[in-house]
């Protein structure tokens, strides 16, 4: 628990006069994790309240040794909505120029984020002429600016063409390496063997926590998904 | 709050205008063309014209910068930006002093310009100092970004917020004394009429146009910043870094 970079206690969430999450307890270490289940069980909430925009009911959340969302945290974690949550109508590099100062960051800043997911070419397109796979890349090199310490992805892959996905992939690892972090959820399970560890989560509850060996391994299953389907008969049978 | 954050946004609220031509030109030709029409109906009863006249200087700046700043905070906050904000360095102050500052600029470009025109072409006959008309202009500007900041919070779609136009802005259209004099209205009209910021904005351009004297349009002044004030206050209440 001590060096874990994301610690959460209890957490519960109300959403629309609904529990979404309910006494949730998680710690989550370095390198890449993944968070992986059906829409709706709670994902985005999740992390929403990992990076301390979620209204939340009860329990702590600890993020770098700090209170989610404190002021410290603001420019150590870097967030990207499940939404693109950018302006449409400034180009590229003028979305990352406002941000690197709202961030306190040199003007440099804006273009090294852009390289790093690779898409100098389309600094002067405005955002909103971009395709999908673009935006979501312009989201995330808003989220690298400043090289933070923790970097929370929701669903940054979802509808990319599986080149693009591998190349972002191998985008996360590079960034873990270096030292951040990554929190990255999806709910495509093929993309579970991409993750150090993974989280698999349903209808607001952690179902299982691990390596993606070990999750395998302790269902006696092949891949992800079939460990994912006994997880849930198990559950549904208690 | 963070001087750095508000120039930035404020910067950034530009940036964003000046790519928008149609929105751009509705700021700032709009309300001059508006006027000339109005002049022009008015040609063989110019009386009427002067009358009007300043008290549509006051209402323009209001009823464009309300409209335009209700729809594009709905969009921070429903396009996730306001969200992605919330988790860097920006305090609400921030945001709300970063639309201020972009929209009382545009309102000073827009009130020289509506004020050029009323004076310069139209020959709108006024006493007071033209500086005053522009001081006005922005004030009036400022309090129609506060509003339209604060009622945003109360739209989910942008077809939502622009009903605020009939439902809050109108009404204090109607009650500003551009229709009846405020003296000539019902006596519970004119006591509702004393309450809303429009009426105050319209009778700063009335003193300007009547007397040189300039008390009362400092008064006046000071009651359509503290009704912005108030109107900021109710918008930061409505930001929440938090949300459901
Ligand atoms: N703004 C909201 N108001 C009320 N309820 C909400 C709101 N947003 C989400 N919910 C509810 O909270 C639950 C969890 O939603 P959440 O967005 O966290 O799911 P998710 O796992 O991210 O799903 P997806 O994979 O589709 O993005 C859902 O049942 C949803 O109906
Ligand atoms: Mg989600």
């Amino acid at each position: 628990m001590m060096n874990s970079v994301v610690a959460i206690e209890g957490l519960r969430v109300v959403r629309g006069g609904r529990p979404v999450l309910d006494g949730l307890d998680v710690a989550i270490g370095p390198g890449v994790t993944g968070l992986l289940g059906p829409s709706g069980c709670g994902k985005s909430t999740l992390l929403r309240s990992i990076v301390g925009v979620q209204r939340v009911a009860a329990g702590a959340v600890t993020v770098l040794g700090e209170p989610a969302g404190s002021r410290p945290l603001r420019e150590r974690v870097g967030y990207q909505t499940q939404s693109a949550s950018m302006y449409d109508d400034l180009t590229v590099l003028e979305n990352l120029r406002f941000f690197a100062r709202v961030l306190g960051l040199p003007p440099p800043a804006a273009e090294e984020a852009l390289a790093a997911v690779d898409l100098g070419g389309h600094r002067d397109g405005v955002v909103g002429r971009l395709s999908g796979g673009q935006r979501s890349r312009v989201g995330l090199a808003v989220a690298l600016l400043g090289a933070p310490d923790l970097l929370v992805l929701d669903e940054p892959t979802v509808g990319l063409d599986p080149v693009l996905r591998r190349d972002l992939w191998a985008l996360f690892h590079r960034i873990a390496d270096a030292g951040t972090a990554v929190l990255v959820s999806s709910h495509v399970m093929d993309e579970a063997e991409r993750c150090d560890a993974l989280l698999l989560m349903r209808a607001g509850r952690i179902i299982a926590h691990g390596t993606p060996a070990e999750i395998k391994e302790s269902q006696g299953a092949a891949d992800i998904e079939s460990a994912f389907l006994a997880l849930v008969e198990q559950g549904d049978a208690a | 709050m963070t001087p750095r954050v508000t120039v930035a946004i404020a910067v950034r609220v530009l940036t964003q205008l000046r790519r928008d031509h149609r929105t751009l030109a509705m700021l700032l030709v709009l309300p001059c063309l508006l006027q000339a029409l109005l002049w022009w109906i008015f040609q063989d009863t110019p009386l009427v014209f002067d009358r009007i006249g300043p008290a549509l200087l006051a209402i323009f700046p209001f009823f464009v910068m309300f409209l335009v700043t209700s729809i594009t905070t709905l969009r921070e906050r429903s396009g996730g930006t306001l969200e992605r904000l919330f988790t860097m360095p920006m305090g609400r102050l921030d945001f709300l002093g970063g639309y201020a500052l972009a929209f009382g600029a545009v309102a000073a470009v827009q009130a020289a310009l509506a004020a050029g025109v009323a004076i310069g072409l139209l020959d709108l006959d006024l006493r007071g100092p033209d500086v005053l008309l522009v001081v006005v202009g922005v004030a009036d500007a400022v309090l129609g970004t506060a509003l339209g900041l604060f009622v945003s919070a109360f739209a989910r779609t942008e077809f939502q917020a622009v009903q605020f136009l009939p439902a809050v802005v109108v009404p204090q259209i109607l009650l500003c004394g551009l229709i009846v004099p405020r003296d000539r209205l019902p006596q519970v009209l004119e006591a509702v009429a004393n309450v809303l910021p429009l009426t105050w904005a319209v009778d700063a351009m009335e003193h300007l146009a009547t007397t040189t004297r300039t008390g009362e349009v400092w008064r006046d002044v000071g009651i359509v910043v503290a009704f912005a004030l108030a109107a900021l206050a109710l918008g930061a209440a409505t930001l929440r870094r938090r949300t459901d």
